[in-house]
């Protein structure tokens, strides 16, 4: 079997903070293989976006990885990577689109010279090169009229328009995975479809693996094969995505799946989880999920739980897994109706 | 291909490069105080450059200094004559050559100490920011004019350069706390960190990312810093230890005449009303630029 191309080990990721050590990322390991998109789902505050932050090692001071977490990618650890081999993988080899299609482009520059820039900085093409390369990549990505409208300045374009741009600076090297922090949040409706699809027929077209960050599990279905749900910090269930879909396992991704709102199901209220996710300069002992859980018992508060397996190539970190009958009588509602507009 | 789309009505590719900085000269220029004083502060430094060719007399000269002394304005002397019987219209003209320069001189000295320091203490953070800053803290409790009159008055018979530099050296301890701020917000713009994760170098993240993004307060500063430098200078050669004699600035104009100031009111009265238009215009600029840029 051939070593997957992304294979993170136990990745924790500290935060030295006044309050204390906020363990964002706290003990996360999974796998991405060669041309395959994986999703990582969870909460605001789960550790999803440091995870990918960690990847590039775009963690900035009082962030951390910790020592021992390992991040391999092509054979190399991008834990331990020199400064400036570091900076040849990002762009390069693994690259990033990013949430706010706005905020991610510089406003005093035109778009071409800043998706030429990536050209610029990694396979050291001319000024003119880059740029026929840039126009290229945009025509790529579907951008029309794409001469003219690398000649204009972020502010002239439509969000959707920038988040092609972004997807251009991200694909121009053809790298070898592409993390995509909730790309299409920012994003109308009917733009998202068509950003998801784009994204979906370059990867096909690429042979890319992405990472698919997002906190929205329509965007999952839609585009991943493979789901890593996050919480607190931690990888709480893993499966492909219509086992996921089909048997979901934790208590969280239940909840989860059940917050969605369904076209057609005449609602004015949303389902919610209750409670938030806790503080990560202290999660709770045991089960981080527990005081969220209606099914929970004394065992997940004296026990934190490994990832059991469930199911073909499903693990979740729930005492569930040995205990199943625990889930018959829950002494809570596993989502409860909350107004629109509450927080 | 997916994605071919309605957010791309190619309607509006009309306008092409349509940069920040084009927007902003266009904001600018549709205020009729900013077009007038772009058009003043214009003549007076084109008055200034052509100083040689306009003046109708040598500055500097004494053609007569019993019978020529202390004339009134009139035909041949437009802004009447000095005690030293020099024609004060000439003056006046080397005098707007001179103090703009001085002005924009020491502010360019200004600019590149106070965006250098800024820049760098913005960008390195953590401690080397908070010492930075401490020491800016100290320069910024002594007044410009108490140390710029200590100087100037321990050392006498300075030169225009080194009174240039010391204008500027004075002069960046503001700005290189606005560059900081704006660092500080650049750094953790999300254009700066995609920059980063698309393998940009901390140099070319300077470079391109963050000062780039600087020119606008920095031209405003800049503007405001030309029209302070100007008053300075003034009254540091009104108080006799700015520009030295025999070259005329707007201050020594003013000074020459100083003790009969009831008498020679037009010794005053011309280089004071340049160099209140000159700063006026300057001020309005200033405004009309940081209207044009700063609002986001």
């Amino acid at each position: 079997m051939t070593p997957p191309l992304l294979s993170i080990r136990d990745l924790r990721t500290y935060f030295y903070t006044e309050a204390g050590v906020a363990r964002a990322v706290d003990g996360v390991s999974f796998d991405v293989g060669a041309g395959e998109t994986v999703g990582i789902v969870g909460e605001s505050g789960c550790g999803k976006s440091v995870t990918a932050l960690s990847i590039l090692r775009l963690i900035q001071p009082p962030g951390r990885i910790e020592p021992g977490s390992r991040i391999e990618f092509e054979g190399k650890d991008l834990v331990t990577l020199g400064d400036e081999e570091i900076r040849h993988i990002r762009g390069n080899r693994i690259s990033m689109i990013f949430q706010e299609p706005m905020s991610a482009l510089n406003p005093v520059f035109t778009i071409g010279d800043q998706v030429a820039e990536v050209a610029r900085i990694h396979a050291g093409l001319s000024r003119r090169q880059a740029w026929d390369r840039a126009v290229e990549t945009l025509a790529l990505t579907g951008m029309p009229a794409p001469e003219d409208r690398a000649k204009q300045y972020p502010h002239q374009l439509s969000g959707g328009m920038r988040q092609r741009v972004l997807i251009a600076m991200a694909l121009i090297m053809k790298p070898a995975l592409v993390i995509a922090d909730e790309p299409t949040t920012a994003l109308d409706v009917t733009i998202q479809a068509q950003i998801l699809d784009l994204l979906v027929h370059l990867q096909k077209e690429f042979g890319t693996s992405i990472l698919m960050i997002t906190h929205d599990l329509g965007v999952i279905a839609e585009t991943t094969s493979r789901v890593i749900v996050m919480y607190a910090g931690e990888v709480v269930e893993q499966a492909p995505v219509d086992e996921l879909f089909a048997r979901p396992h934790h208590p969280y991704t239940e909840g989860l799946m059940h917050s969605m709102p369904h076209i057609g199901h005449d609602q004015d209220r949303l389902n919610v989880i209750p409670g938030t996710v806790p503080a990560p300069t202290n999660w709770p002992h045991g089960c981080r999920f527990r005081e969220r859980c209606p099914y929970s018992w004394e065992r997940p508060e004296r026990e934190h739980p490994p990832l059991y397996d469930v199911g073909a190539a499903h693990v979740s970190r729930c005492h569930l897994a040995v205990e199943p009958e625990r889930r018959n009588n829950p002494h809570a509602p596993l989502v409860v109706v909350e107004g629109v507009g509450a927080a | 291909m997916p994605g071919q789309t309605q957010d791309s009505a190619a309607t509006s590719v009309a306008r092409p490069r349509e940069s920040p900085l084009a927007i902003g000269v266009r904001r600018i220029l549709r205020k009729p105080s900013s077009r007038v004083a772009l058009f003043v502060l214009g003549v007076i430094v084109l008055v200034g450059i052509l100083a040689p060719l306009i003046a109708p007399y040598d500055p500097a000269a004494q053609p007569d200094i019993v019978a020529l002394k202390d004339l009134p304005p009139s035909l041949a002397h437009p802004f009447g004559t000095d005690p030293y019987s020099r024609d004060v219209l000439s003056r006046v003209i080397y005098g707007a050559r001179l103090s703009l320069m001085i002005g924009v001189l020491a502010t360019i000295v200004s600019l590149t100490l106070g965006v250098a320091y800024g820049a760098i203490s913005g960008y390195a953070g953590g401690v080397v920011d908070a010492l930075m800053m401490r020491l800016l803290d100290a320069f910024l409790s002594i007044p410009r004019l108490l140390l710029l009159l200590g100087v100037l008055v321990a050392w006498p018979r300075l030169s225009i350069g080194a009174l240039v530099l010391f204008l500027g050296l004075t002069g960046w301890f503001g700005l290189s706390r606005i560059v900081r701020g704006q660092v500080l917000a650049l750094k953790h713009a999300e254009f700066v960190t995609a920059a980063r994760a698309l393998g940009a170098s901390r140099r070319r993240i300077l470079g391109r990312h963050v000062l780039p993004n600087l020119v606008s307060p920095i031209v405003v500063a800049a503007t405001l810093g030309v029209a302070h430098v100007i008053v300075l200078e003034a009254g540091l050669s009104y108080l006799g230890i700015g520009v030295p004699q025999p070259l005329a600035s707007w201050g020594n104009i003013i000074q020459d005449g100083s003790d009969q100031i009831a008498t020679l009111w037009w010794m005053a009265l011309f280089p004071g009303l340049l160099m209140v238009l000159t700063v006026m215009m300057l001020n309005i600029l200033g405004e009309a630029l940081r209207d044009a840029y700063e609002r986001r």
